[in-house]
């Protein structure tokens, strides 16, 4: 589904990611980990395809398409979904309002029609039972006021309506508290099927608790320095970065 | 040509998406009817003699011009331009009509196919459900429907000049009675040359079953239009009234000097909304309207209510300040707005409150946008006079920026000269932020309508104020006007 060969980028003029591979197939679950500063939000970023970011070399295969060559809004219609760690606030314009213009510019670009006032309401209120989202919440302007962890909710209820086919949880457990990061992994679980996949990236592996990884990567200075299973999240929760400094004897800085 | 290089190298990547067509910028060709260019007594008893108007009615006009050479430009607003060449204005130009018309059928084609390009039908069956439309093109009201319907009920809805035919002892009581000859530049010289317009009166008691709107048109070439409003709300009465306007493209400047005057009696109650769309003018800031426009209503009864709302998106530049004189107790004065510059377009717009009865409220939102290399002001001024007792006023004055070329200013005035009064004032500025518009991007929605939601939840406040039919309408033009200035 996504394959990443040595992908290199960067921001005025810093190399941040300096030849990241990676290759997730439909139906799995990806954890990227790693310290402050390793890349994690860059990588996130540059999938998205924030214009801040520089891709100097390497490349990004999306269903067989060169992801790096289309603009945000095709990437999103094509089926990437991107949580935001810290999403915008948009005053006066209405949350459903803002995810109703969402689903109907992505159908449009897969050649679906318009949802009508009608469809658009019934397919909402299906996920908001399933996602345990009020209605109270969607009546309100864009994140405005929202707490940490309705913030995150909402994220994930847009995941749920745009129905995409890889979603990219950028730092979704920061701040929240474990009650939250349980109902927001839960709203992921619920979504998972055989023909999506998720990249989650996170610094602790509280999150991984409970939307468990089928492979964990960890990222240290640009690089995936080491992939495994689980576990490894476990053991690097256990030991800390350090264990990984240490094993790999990556060089310092000059 | 190298100007416009430059210039297009300087709007940066979130600046790019505005620079759209103006729609409406055809030209009608029709033959019109017109005053020679200038202006003199002569230009003055020329109109007047056009509409076979009754001595007092030329007096008036001739009395308003000759306080008008004793006058000055003001020069007080946040606005520059190339001083105006009064000599150089066609006064009067009407569309040529072969009779007088008998019923709305007998309309020129040409005039009804602008009219219908325009998004106004004409054509009762087709109308705009309960809405009842005068059209004016240049200087001349064309047609007006619905009136025998609203007669009925005893409302006038008609052009001024039948106005000042046919009700003449209301157009001597109230014409100048909001806004005198002699309260500025431009209103002495609409009050000199104004050539038409809608009159409104509302008998007690009635509410005005449908919108009343005027759709005015500039058509004729280097000519000025300088029409004329007046709404009479008798005592328990209720109308709503919308304003629409349009100009074709033009490299020169053309002068638009209105002036419009309500009245609201006891417990009597006007919305007046306006969404006005003159031409801009070009992106290098070349061509475009100069709207200088005196708006004012009086609340002379108690309980009695104006409520202004304006959608001010084109215009070169921009020069007006609804405004209401609260002189009846426990009257309520409102001011809504949306002022949109973009390009090098420049907007000094507001209001002003004058609180003289007790017990009277105002409410003042204004939210400016601006983009590209546009100045957007709003002045404002809330009196409370000595005798105005347990006077409120509430001021909301947000600014939005997109791109940093643009400037956005406030000048809120406030004079209170009552201890009971109670004054708020509250002001914000913000930017459309790269965050903002990734995050829809990545939604997938691209940065025009991206922009376009931004704006409208920014102008939700008043926006919400339109009356629903005009509402859909003005969301649109607001992301039109703002085409381009993101990327």
């Amino acid at each position: 589904m996504l394959r990443i060969d040595n992908l290199q980028a960067g921001i005025e003029e810093k190399q941040i990611l300096k030849g990241i591979n990676l290759d997730i197939k439909p139906g799995e679950v990806h954890a990227i980990m790693g310290p402050n500063g390793s890349g994690k939000s860059t990588l996130a970023s540059v999938l998205a395809g924030r214009q801040d970011y520089e891709v100097t070399g390497g490349s990004v295969t999306f269903e067989g398409k060169d992801l790096l060559e289309l603009s945000p809004e095709e990437r999103a219609g094509e089926g990437v979904f991107l949580s935001f760690q810290y999403p915008v606030e948009i005053p006066g314009l209405s949350t459903t309002n803002f995810i109703k213009t969402a689903v109907n510019e992505v159908r449009k670009y897969r050649g679906q029609e318009q949802l009508d006032a009608v469809s658009f309401l019934k397919l909402m209120k299906e996920k908001m039972a399933l996602m345990e989202m009020d209605q109270a919440m969607l009546s309100r302007s864009l994140n405005e006021g929202f707490s940490g962890g309705e913030k995150k909710r909402n994220e994930i209820f847009q995941m749920a309506m745009l129905q995409p086919k890889l979603a990219i949880l950028d730092e979704t457990d920061s701040g929240l508290d474990i009650d939250a990061i349980r109902i927001v992994a839960n709203g992921v679980n619920k979504l998972r099927n055989e023909n999506n996949a998720v990249l989650v990236i996170t610094h602790y592996q509280r999150l991984l608790d409970y939307l468990v990884p089928d492979f964990v990567h960890v990222l240290y200075k640009g690089r995936i320095v080491k992939s495994g299973t689980k576990e490894l999240a476990l053991e690097l929760e256990k030991k800390g970065y350090d264990f990984i400094k240490n094993e790999i004897g990556v060089e310092e800085d000059v | 040509m190298l100007k416009v290089n430059v210039m297009e190298e300087k709007y940066s990547d979130i600046e790019q998406a505005i620079l759209s067509e103006y729609k409406y910028g055809f030209v009608t060709d029709i033959e019109a009817d017109e005053a020679p260019k200038g202006l003199d007594e002569n230009t003055i008893r020329f109109i007047s003699a056009k509409k076979n108007e009754p001595e007092w009615m030329l007096q008036y006009r001739l009395k308003a011009y000759h306080q008008w050479l004793k006058m000055e430009e003001p020069s007080w607003a946040n606005l520059k331009y190339d001083p105006i060449d009064y000599q150089d204005i066609i006064y009067y130009s009407a569309p040529k009509q072969k009779k007088k018309l008998n019923s709305l059928d007998e309309i020129d084609p040409e005039l009804r196919r602008t009219f219908e390009k325009l998004g106004i039908s004409l054509d009762e069956q087709k109308r705009l459900s309960g809405v009842a439309v005068d059209a004016v093109i240049d200087s001349v009201s064309i047609a007006t429907t619905f009136k025998a319907q609203l007669a009925e009920q005893g409302i006038i809805f008609c052009s001024m000049s039948e106005a000042i035919q046919e009700h003449p002892e209301l157009i001597k009581k109230y014409l100048g009675s909001v806004v005198p000859v002699t309260d500025n530049y431009f209103a002495a010289l609409n009050a000199a040359v104004f050539s038409d317009g809608s009159f409104v009166y509302i008998p007690k008691g009635v509410r005005c079953p449908m919108e009343l709107s005027t759709y005015f048109r500039i058509n004729a070439e280097n000519t000025g239009q300088f029409e004329r409003t007046l709404i009479v709300a008798d005592e328990g009465s209720y109308v709503s009234y919308l304003e629409g306007c349009t100009a074709p493209m033009r490299d020169e400047n053309q002068l638009h000097a209105a002036v419009v005057e309500l009245i609201a009696q006891d417990h009597a109650e006007i919305k007046y909304s306006t969404v006005q769309n003159w031409y801009p003018g070009d992106k290098d800031g070349k061509g475009g309207i100069y709207n200088f426009v005196t708006k004012r209503g009086i609340c002379q009864g108690s309980h009695s209510k104006i409520s202004w709302t304006q959608v001010e998106t084109g215009s070169a530049i921009t020069w007006k300040y609804p405004s209401v004189i609260l002189k009846g107790d426990h009257s309520v004065g409102e001011f809504y707005s949306v002022a949109v510059t973009n390009n090098h377009q420049q907007a000094d717009t507001g209001t002003k409150m004058q609180h003289i009865g007790k017990h009277t409220r105002s409410r003042i939102v204004s939210k400016g946008i601006s983009a590209g290399f546009s100045n957007n002001s709003y002045r404002g001024l809330v009196h409370v006079s000595k005798n105005a007792t347990n006077a409120r006023n509430y001021s909301q004055c947000d600014s939005l920026l997109i791109g940093d070329k643009c400037g956005a200013h406030t000048f809120p005035y406030i004079e209170a000269k009552n201890n009971t009064s109670v004054v708020e004032h509250e002001a914000t500025t913000s930017k459309v932020g790269e965050d903002q518009i990734f995050y829809c991007n990545q939604r997938g929605i691209d940065t025009e309508t991206a922009v376009a939601l931004i704006i409208n939840g920014f102008a939700k406040e008043v926006m919400n104020q339109l009356p629903m039919e005009f509402a859909i309408e003005a969301q649109k033009l607001l992301a039109i006007s703002l085409e381009g200035s993101v990327g």
